[in-house]
């Protein structure tokens, strides 16, 4: 019987050469690792999606799911990246509705999500009016790792097979609270860090960049 | 065995070909999400287009009129979304223009060195899209590479790494970092990297070469007659640029050429953004020896639109104020009107903006350059095949933020 | 420099021109919508004003106006470096002639005009909406047109209705500014209307509200 822990299947008695599993599990272990996407690439969040597949990121290959179809009876991943505004959206309710079952939609960046502060007579506010969504990213636009994070909650989802509710990419550590514990006097925070925060203007001098190739750091 | 139609003439062996319509867009890979035409073509050779935009209208300019003149930055950012920072400084300038505001010599340095290097990550990408939709997909990596570079820069400064919103009325938000020029040097050694490489890729390939030479030419009377500026006006000849024409910020003391192509096709196109991100550099260069390290970023006279420094906002009780008016009601900008316009990375990107005297703009107008290029496009694919609307609608550069606004 | 052009305006057409003024370098002259088209022309023909570029043309509504409409024309000579602008006024439904004729580009920002205000140009070779969809009722940059009134082509999945907006209309914007928008609020689609009858609910069963 196939364990499924934490979006990873154990698969019962693999160490002795074979194992055993639903068939379900198993489908879904394997459809998670060959998503096939359809990039609905509209706004601002197209340049961190070329960023995501660019060469620092890589954020899709190494999930199986790099593959672009640009025809939606081909694919089973749709991203919505960018703002969808009301003349788009019978284009995209469309587009959904061409991609054959089991189809997965993420909400790329907070316009496609809810619309973002494009409030207006336009806009839609979020592409689940529309169609349902089973990842939300939020940022203006979402950094790649972002992006990431929330192709992982993805591929969680389908290999547990539990899609009632949608997931949301939240930070892992609080900001605020991290700050809050730099405030107090003597905080183990402030012990590690120094009396003073630092700031923008005292930064030291050391650029110490890991990106860059070495022959440019002169 | 002999060929059964030799004696039959060449005209009876054409088959019939009617007039046909088809549609590419919106959502079309080549169509950058945003673009809707309507093409009528004989075979395969294209009669005329019927191009449609609107489908990333946002309501920019509606939205413009619901908050505080600050309150537009992070919405300019979204027009040009490839170099944003050249917006920012654009509207800020507009604003500036309107109340009579002159900007410490230090951020005018500041504010050139950021919009070139926006200018930069905007050609880098509309080269790499341009090359990556002719399969070449190797240079459109490569020039990610070089684009992740600037925008690390960009974000040590601004915090952000596309959408910064960085500038504000009167000065920007932050000085420059301690080593603003030690990085900038840095990255362009490496971009300089990454453009040598490229060109040894593509220049010598016989297909991008093929797809692009020769394409999508236009002459430089017509390209006039549609208003257009920019690259696209330069690959026809014309050699004007708004940094040079109009002098702004320290473009006067700055040394650069402005790169003018000859036949107006795609491969000028594509040379004319190449050759200019490579004068950028060389004006990034010159700023690091002539920007000066020290000195005020913000103008300090003019407490009714710039925010006072944060220590007087919370040990004065003018400043708490002063920063309260602002914040809740908006800087007051005299009434009036004005156009200010700067080089943007598509053309004259410029701003027209009507101001009532109350801390919220009465009406923002952008100048759009790309849809000035896209309303010639017609012109330019009229007689060329289905295929070449890619290379050519690359070399437009339509940033569908700006475009339909 | 441009204020010589101001002057040789004046002398070409005297009383044709209503008015003339010069703010921080920008040069504006304004005629009624009968000259419209003749300014233009002159402007582009002249060989001392050479106006070969249109740079834009935009309108900024004045609702409490009579001529509500401020419509503005932006030139520019590529050869002589100077830029002029053109304007004049209009009421609602008053149509002007248009300038495509004079600079090709003018085609799709008339076009704008017409899709955002509804100002209307004689002989324009195209006139339908631009950057708006065919079933789009009313012109969104009037001052009059609530900025958050969508009219949407797909109607919105009911599970989404129960959603709660996160801020209500309005909420957020600065003291001081002019609302436009008529507050009859007879334009309101269901799903807001909807929403607002959540929050009321929301907030006469929330406890800290009526500690």
């Amino acid at each position: 019987m196939g364990n499924v822990k934490s979006g990873q299947i154990v698969l019962e008695g693999s160490e002795q050469g074979f194992a055993t599993t639903r068939f379900d599990a198993l489908l879904n272990w394997a459809r998670k690792y060959s998503l096939f996407q359809y990039p609905f690439v509209t706004a601002c969040c197209g340049m961190e999606f070329m960023s995501l597949n660019g060469p620092r990121f890589d954020g899709l290959a190494r999930f199986g799911a790099e593959a672009p179809r640009f025809t939606p009876r081909q694919a089973d991943l749709l991203w919505v990246v960018g703002t969808i505004v009301q003349r788009q959206a019978p284009v995209l309710k469309r587009v959904y509705e061409q991609m054959c079952d089991p189809k997965y939609v993420i909400a790329f960046g907070t316009c496609a999500s809810c619309g973002g502060f494009y409030d207006n007579y336009t806009t839609v506010p979020g592409i689940d009016k529309i169609i349902p969504v089973d990842v939300y990213i939020p940022g203006c636009p979402p950094r790649p790792e972002a992006v990431i994070d929330g192709l992982m909650l993805l591929m969680d989802k389908i290999a547990s097979g539990r899609r009632e509710t949608p997931a949301i990419v939240k930070p892992h550590n609080d900001p605020v609270g991290d700050r809050l514990v730099t405030l107090g006097k003597g905080s183990p925070r402030e012990l590690e860090i120094g009396p003073q925060s630092r700031t923008r203007d005292d930064r030291p001098n050391t650029p110490a960049h890991a990106f860059l190739p070495k022959k440019a750091a002169t | 065995m002999e060929p059964q139609d030799y004696d039959i003439a060449e005209d009876d062996l054409a088959l019939p070909a009617e007039p046909m319509r088809i549609n590419m867009g919106p959502s079309h890979p080549a169509m950058h999400g945003t673009i809707r035409m309507i093409v009528d073509v004989d075979g395969e050779s294209i009669k005329n287009v019927d191009v449609q935009i609107g489908f990333l209208h946002r309501g920019f300019e509606k939205m413009c009129e619901r908050g505080t003149w600050t309150q537009v930055f992070p919405y300019t950012d979204r027009l040009n979304y490839v170099s944003p920072m050249i917006c920012n400084v654009g509207f800020a300038m507009a604003v500036e223009k309107l109340a009579g505001i002159t900007v410490p010599e230090r951020c005018q340095w500041y504010r050139t060195v950021l919009s070139e290097l926006s200018r930069i990550t905007d050609h880098l990408t509309c080269n790499g899209a341009m090359a990556m939709e002719l399969g070449a997909f190797t240079p459109f990596l490569w020039m990610m590479k070089a684009r992740e570079h600037v925008w690390d820069l960009l974000e040590e400064e601004t915090g952000a790494r596309m959408t910064h919103s960085f500038a504000r009325i009167g000065g920007m938000a932050k000085p420059p970092t301690p080593n603003l020029k030690h990085r900038v040097e840095e990255v362009l050694l490496a971009v300089e990297d990454i453009l040598v490489e490229c060109e040894a890729l593509l220049f010598k390939n016989r297909i991008f070469l093929d797809r692009l030479q020769g394409v999508g030419a236009i002459s430089a009377a017509e390209a006039l007659q549609f208003s257009w500026t920019g690259p696209t006006l330069r690959s026809t000849g014309v050699a004007y640029d708004v940094r040079r024409a109009h002098p702004y910020l320290v473009y006067d003391q700055l040394e650069f050429d402005i790169p003018v192509g000859s036949d107006g096709d795609n491969f000028d196109r594509y040379m004319v953004r190449h050759e200019e991100i490579k004068q950028s550099i060389r004006i990034l260069r010159q700023c690091n020896k002539l920007m000066p390290d020290d000195g005020p970023i913000d103008v300090t006279d003019r407490p009714e639109v710039v925010l006072p420094p944060k220590n007087d906002v919370y040990t004065t009780i003018e400043g708490t104020i002063q920063h309260f008016k602002l914040i809740m009601e908006g800087a007051k900008i005299p009434k009036g009107e004005v156009y200010s316009f700067v080089e943007g990375g598509n053309g004259e990107f410029g701003f027209f903006i009507v101001s009532d005297g109350s801390g919220t703009p009465y009406r923002v107008r952008i100048r759009p350059p790309c849809v000035f290029t896209l309303q010639g496009f017609p012109r330019m694919i009229r007689g060329h095949m289905i295929a070449d609307i890619v290379p050519t609608f690359g070399s437009v550069n339509m940033i569908g933020g700006e475009c339909d606004r | 420099m441009s204020q010589l052009l101001l002057d040789k305006l004046k002398a070409r057409f005297g009383e044709r021109i209503l008015e003339t003024s010069s703010f921080r370098g920008d040069e504006v002259a304004v005629v009624a919508p009968t000259d419209w088209l003749d300014v233009a022309q002159f402007l582009r023909d002249d060989p001392a004003c050479d106006m070969s570029m249109f740079i834009d043309i935009t309108v900024v509504d004045y609702p409490e106006r009579e001529a509500r409409f401020d419509l503005v024309l932006m030139l520019y000579s590529l050869h002589k470096g100077h830029r002029v602008r053109l304007k004049t006024r209009l009421a609602d439904g008053a149509t002007v002639k248009t300038v495509t004729p004079l600079w090709a580009a003018a085609n799709w920002f008339e076009r704008e005009v017409y899709d955002m205000f509804g100002v209307k140009f004689e002989g324009h070779p195209d006139l339908r909406r631009i950057l708006m969809y065919e079933e789009f009722e009313g012109h969104p940059l009037r001052k009059d047109y609530a900025a958050d009134r969508t009219q949407p082509l797909v109607p919105y999945r009911p599970e989404a209705k129960d959603k709660l907006a996160p801020f209500r209309a309005d909420e957020g914007m600065p003291f001081g500014r002019r609302d436009w928008s008529p507050r009859d609020d007879a334009w309101k689609t269901d799903d807001i209307a909807h929403n607002e009858e959540h929050l009321a609910e929301a907030i006469a069963n929330d406890p800290a509200e009526t500690r």
